[in-house]
């Protein structure tokens, strides 16, 4: 019974290690630095992390099940490309003389939808095929950045609606409108993790997919439904990208797959599956968006910046192994 | 008969090359040897009898320095030896071919026989035409007519198994332990090994050789040596015995539980199974032939069967984990039913309850509740989408209870609990489901005693209640213990079906051994 309380107590601490983490980190910038303990800054941070937010909780539901995801950054430059491309173009088929114009609701979705189907056929390729979602997403990676040089000619698309300029500039309520959308998405994947049936399936198969296969779970299903969210929530972080910048560029979310990573990672998640959580990885991404921030505000040369982040991303994860050593 | 630490053995003035003296093991707390004694004869084929579970592979294991834990003692040429490593055990002569072959499938012969030990020139370069000439004089004292640079990947299992049989041969081991080594070749193979065989007890190699196959054992072994419960209870020289007089031998394990015959007769049809086989892997042999029986309402059937019979893979099967390598029909309640996947079984009503609880039950990182809950999510939706977690938790308080599970809460993690009470979790996240037939396979393995008479109980209240129960076991005693009915798969085929009453572990055994 000890070593069960123990356990259990073990298991909270840890869910608290990436906030503690996150706590010292900013009590220690606040005291170095003037400007890091403003709301303004805050903000600002919270802005420059949206992104990586989304991309990041759509690899935790993947990572979750014992998977990866690396092409979220292509895919998220291809979907930027395309709802930029449809705003301003929309489509054009002139042999048979037709126009379809998009509103900016319909050039976001199809967007999003894009998304959704490059990361469905992740997850196609890696439960049909079993080809593993390393490999998978590798391939993926490459061949959604082909399409979206082939689609943009190379050139960037821009000059979009100044109404589309709200998504990734815009404020609502004294917060900007990329902290929302990604508040939204960590609600709802906080939603389909803890309250869902999903959720637990998702658990089950990163724990042990053999015992998921013998419970009667649709394995296919469900890690053919995570890769298209993972898919759709990098479609996401690409509108907010393009929005922002009134311009879709061709090399957009290159080594974002890497910063997503590590927020997962940070926050505590495990590369082997089954054992983490979305509130984990959120603190994950904000402790790489305090840490860039901070290390800016006190005049590290941004080779150092580098350094520094992958020292703790280091950390994070060997602090993490011992603790499951004592477990 | 050369060796100066050899002593001769009084009773049949032969020298004696490895002897085990009260060797105890026990496996937390289960005691897999139980003050064991044994010799091995040089020059001799020492056949290894006994029913699954009676203690043979650990021996074999400790004899090749794979456990190094235990009690008593081991000598060897008249010497003690304790092996920490596997590779003291071959540097002291002592080598065994397992019946999973331990070579690496792609590299070559050469490669594999000299692997840990490879020969290199003066400047340390690995010198190739020594060890392939080296090999090839193995090779072919083996009657293996290949190229020594042969990947290991493009041999069949017959000639992997002689690699290994040249590697022991390399180490020039004295002592050569074969496990179960004709259950994967053909038969043309097995007279070739068996001719290899002969061989080496003429170069006065001792053979172990451990095998449930008593046919062959006449062909090919000189001394018998049989245990049971982890004890040696007879040995002997195979041409003063017979078949029936060995299955005697290896049957009488302790009745620790003792079997009830007042059960009455089932006639309400539950479960059909007409005519189902199962190909393996390749597709190329059936693992089960033509499998038919009938499970009544109320009623345990046990299925008996040797490593291999077949017993896992028809429990999967049924469970439509196979559906693309099986045929034949089930019908459940007389209505014929289509399983293409574990999910159509549960919907049936068959549930599963596999052999291995970690590996195919659990999720040992997760607690209790959720283990519990997996297979009913469906019915804690609320709105359709949203989780009920404090039904979740009522559900999981209940089979807590009804199990007798000792567990601190629901949200203890799986793997700090113990064996028996992980495999009641497993029961009560297949009970929670209210299903109609309940397949159990191996349900008490690795787990003790007491926790072994509570599951007993609890699959006998069940089937009061009107379950039909399929107990999959390698253990006679808890066959007996629990069925109503008992049948015994041999290779593949259903070769009895035997009402308790009149069911022996002789009889049991025989049809499990014997293929009509």
């Amino acid at each position: 019974m000890a070593t069960t309380i123990t356990a259990t107590h073990k298991n909270q601490l840890s869910r608290f290690q990436s906030l503690i983490a996150l706590f010292v980190l900013c009590i220690a910038l606040a005291i170095m630095t003037d400007k890091f303990f403003t709301a303004e800054n805050g903000l600002n941070v919270l802005r420059q992390t949206a992104v990586n937010i989304c991309i990041a909780t759509g690899m935790t539901l993947v990572v979750l099940t014992a998977g990866i995801d690396l092409s979220v950054g292509s895919v998220l430059a291809l979907c930027g490309a395309i709802t930029a491309g449809l705003l301003k173009n929309g489509i054009a088929i002139q042999s048979m003389d037709l126009f379809i114009g998009f509103t900016i609701l319909g050039a976001v979705l199809a967007g999003i939808l894009v998304g959704a189907l490059l990361g469905w056929f992740n997850g196609f390729t890696v439960t049909k095929f079993k080809v593993p979602p390393f490999v998978a997403t590798l391939a993926m990676l490459t061949i959604a950045r082909g399409f979206t040089m082939l689609y943009t000619k190379g050139q960037p698309v821009s000059n979009l609606s100044t109404d589309f300029a709200v998504i990734g500039t815009g404020w609502w309520l004294g917060i900007p409108v990329p902290v929302w959308i990604a508040a939204l998405v960590v609600l709802l994947a906080v939603f389909i993790t803890q309250k869902t049936k999903l959720g637990r399936y998702i658990y089950a198969i990163g724990g042990n997919e053999t015992a998921a296969k013998f419970s009667g779970i649709n394995i296919t299903r469900v890690k053919i439904t995570v890769y298209a969210l993972a898919g759709a929530l990098a479609a996401i972080g690409g509108i907010i990208v393009t929005s922002r910048l009134d311009s879709a560029q061709p090399n957009a979310g290159m080594g974002y797959e890497l910063d997503a990573i590590a927020a997962v990672v940070i926050g505590g998640t495990s590369l082997s599956g089954g054992k983490g959580s979305v509130w984990g990885t959120v603190m994950g991404a904000i402790i790489i968006g305090v840490l860039n921030n901070g290390l800016v505000l006190l005049n590290v040369s941004p080779f150092w910046q580098q350094v520094v982040k992958g020292t703790v991303i280091l950390l994070a994860v060997i602090i993490d192994k011992a603790g499951d050593k004592k477990e | 008969m050369d060796g100066a630490g050899n002593y001769p053995d009084p009773a049949t003035n032969c020298t004696i090359v490895l002897v085990a003296k009260n060797i105890t093991k026990k496996f937390s707390g289960v005691t897999a040897l139980d003050n064991i004694c044994l010799e091995l004869y040089p020059g001799k084929v020492n056949a290894i009898i006994g029913e699954n579970g009676a203690g043979k592979s650990t021996l074999m294991k400790i004899f090749s320095g794979v456990h190094t834990d235990y009690e008593g003692e081991i000598v060897l040429d008249g010497r003690t030896v304790h092996f920490s490593s596997t590779k003291e055990a071959e540097a002291a002569g002592i080598a065994i071919i397992h019946q999973e072959l331990n070579l690496v499938p792609y590299l070559t012969i050469t490669e594999n026989i000299f692997l840990g030990h490879e020969l290199t020139n003066a400047w340390g370069i690995l010198d190739k035409r020594r060890m392939q000439e080296e090999t090839k004089q193995l090779l072919d004292r083996l009657n293996l007519d290949i190229h020594p640079n042969t990947k290991i990947s493009s041999l069949k299992v017959g000639q992997q198994q002689l690699v290994e049989i040249a590697k022991a041969l390399h180490v020039d081991a004295k002592v050569i332990i074969m496990d179960e080594p004709t259950s994967a070749i053909s038969d043309k193979e097995v007279s070739n090994l068996f001719t290899i065989i002969n061989e080496l007890v003429r170069q006065n190699k001792t053979i172990a050789y451990i095998s449930h196959k008593l046919n062959e054992l006449f062909q090919v072994a000189n001394r018998f040596i049989i245990l049971r419960d982890g004890k040696t209870v007879n040995s002997g020289e195979m041409k003063n015995t017979t078949h029936d007089e060995l299955i005697q031998m290896m049957t009488g394990r302790k009745a620790l539980f003792a079997r009830d015959e007042t059960m009455t007769e089932k006639k309400d049809e539950l479960l059909q199974l007409k005519n189902i086989k199962l190909k393996n892997a390749t597709g190329a042999d059936n693992i089960l032939h033509t499998i038919s029986m009938t499970l009544h309402k109320g009623e345990v059937v046990g299925i008996y069967g040797l490593m291999g019979a077949g017993r896992t893979e028809l429990m999967e099967t049924v469970f439509g984990l196979h559906p693309k390598l099986s045929t034949g029909e089930i019908s459940l309640e007389g209505k014929s039913i289509k399983i293409k996947s574990p999910a159509d079984a549960i919907n049936a009503g068959i549930v599963l309850v596999p052999e291995d609880r970690k590996l195919q039950g659990l999720c040992t990182s997760q607690s209790v509740r959720p283990n519990i809950s997996i297979t009913i999510l469906d019915q804690l939706e609320r709105w359709g989408i949203v989780l009920n977690k404090k039904k979740e938790t009522e559900i999981s308080k209940h089979y807590i209870q009804q199990l007798a599970i000792k567990t601190f809460s629901t949200e203890t993690i799986v793997k700090n609990l113990s064996g028996g009470n992980q495999q009641k979790i497993v029961l009560a996240k297949w009970l929670a489901k209210k299903p109609k037939v309940l397949l159990l396979d191996e349900p008490t393995r690795g787990i003790d005693i007491n926790a072994k008479s509570e599951i007993y109980k609890l699959i006998k209240q069940l089937a009061a209640e009107g379950l039909g129960i399929v107990v999959a076991s390698s253990e006679l005693p808890e066959i007996l213990a629990i069925s109503d009915r008992v049948l015994v798969l041999c290779e593949g085929e259903l070769t009895a079906n035997i009402p308790i009453k009149q069911a022996t572990e002789a009889a049991i055994l025989k049809m499990a051994i014997h293929k009509n």
